[in-house]
């Protein structure tokens, strides 16, 4: 795979199938699913006092529900980006991605949703985490390890590009 | 005070004393209804009000180090070192206090910080 920005778009070229189909999976890794520890890591209280019940409920009844049409038109904009995959070609064929950089805060908001959703279901440790080397990829929380690494490289170079 | 949604928690707080009468003619039933004015409480204490609060954020093993600078950058117009050395604070000590202030900002910039999907909480400085 490279990556690489061109003008007002980030593009990803020689995209094999499995890198192609992680992508696509970026959407529907962000919904938390109904999984308790996803829906607690992004919709987080405001509060750590327990006196604040108060403050709690007002948070779950006014800002939760903004806080989800945000995630929601994020990832919205990312999936319409990754139709591009869905184009009839070559199914083994290797595949151009080309993301705007205007939707450059779409995607690092549906990354990291992304990210933190897995990592939630998964309950990774921070070492788990912290090891970007791990291979081979041997069972599903492997993949998901992978996803999650692979996700956060992609939001690093988003990141750097930004800064340009 | 606006009430709005964007606001939580921000409006317990209704003055006293504002008593008015509102009228509401009804010219075609040549009636006049009067609406009685809302008896407010004051539900926040005076210390709620006078007690800066805190907006802390805390450490968690998934966002990236260089996001989080650049929502402490993005969020609070910090400089980039600033940034920085709150990010660092974060990642070795576990959380760290980005504002203190007046509640209604601090729980906007909760919110912000949560738009982002930080770990943000809002508290009362000691």
């Amino acid at each position: 795979m490279e990556i690489r920005r061109r003008k007002d778009q980030i593009e990803l070229s020689e995209l094999d199938p499995f890198l192609a189909e992680l992508l696509r999976q970026i959407p529907a890794s962000a919904d938390p699913g109904g999984v308790p520890a996803a829906e607690q890591r992004l919709f987080s209280p405001p509060t750590n006092g327990k006196k604040e019940t108060e403050m709690c409920a007002e948070w779950k009844m006014y800002v939760e529900p903004e806080l989800r049409r945000l995630f929601q038109t994020a990832t919205q904009t990312v999936a319409a980006d990754l139709e591009q995959l869905n184009r009839n070609e070559k199914a083994f064929a290797n595949r151009v991605l080309r993301i705007p950089t205007k939707h450059a805060d779409a995607w690092l908001s549906a990354l990291n949703q992304a990210r933190l959703v897995i990592a939630a279901k998964n309950n990774f440790t921070e070492n788990e985490l912290n090891d970007h080397f791990r291979s081979p990829i041997g069972s599903r929380r492997d993949l998901s390890l992978f996803q999650v690494n692979f996700y956060g490289f992609l939001q690093e170079f988003i990141l750097r590009e930004l800064e340009c | 005070m606006s009430c709005g949604p964007r606001q939580p928690g921000a409006c317990l707080v209704q003055i006293k004393g504002m008593e008015g009468t509102t009228h509401a003619s009804n010219e075609l039933a040549g009636t006049i209804t009067t609406v009685e004015p809302t008896t407010e409480k004051e539900a926040r204490s005076e210390e709620d009000l006078d007690v800066p609060w805190q907006v802390v954020v805390h450490n968690d093993p998934v966002n990236l180090m260089s996001y989080v600078t650049m929502v402490f950058q993005r969020v609070f117009g910090y400089p980039r070192e600033k940034a920085e050395r709150h990010m660092l604070e974060v990642h070795h000590k576990g959380r760290s206090v980005l504002w203190s202030g007046m509640r209604e900002r601090a729980e906007l910039y909760v919110q912000q910080l949560h738009g982002y999907l930080l770990l943000a909480t809002l508290e009362k400085a000691c």
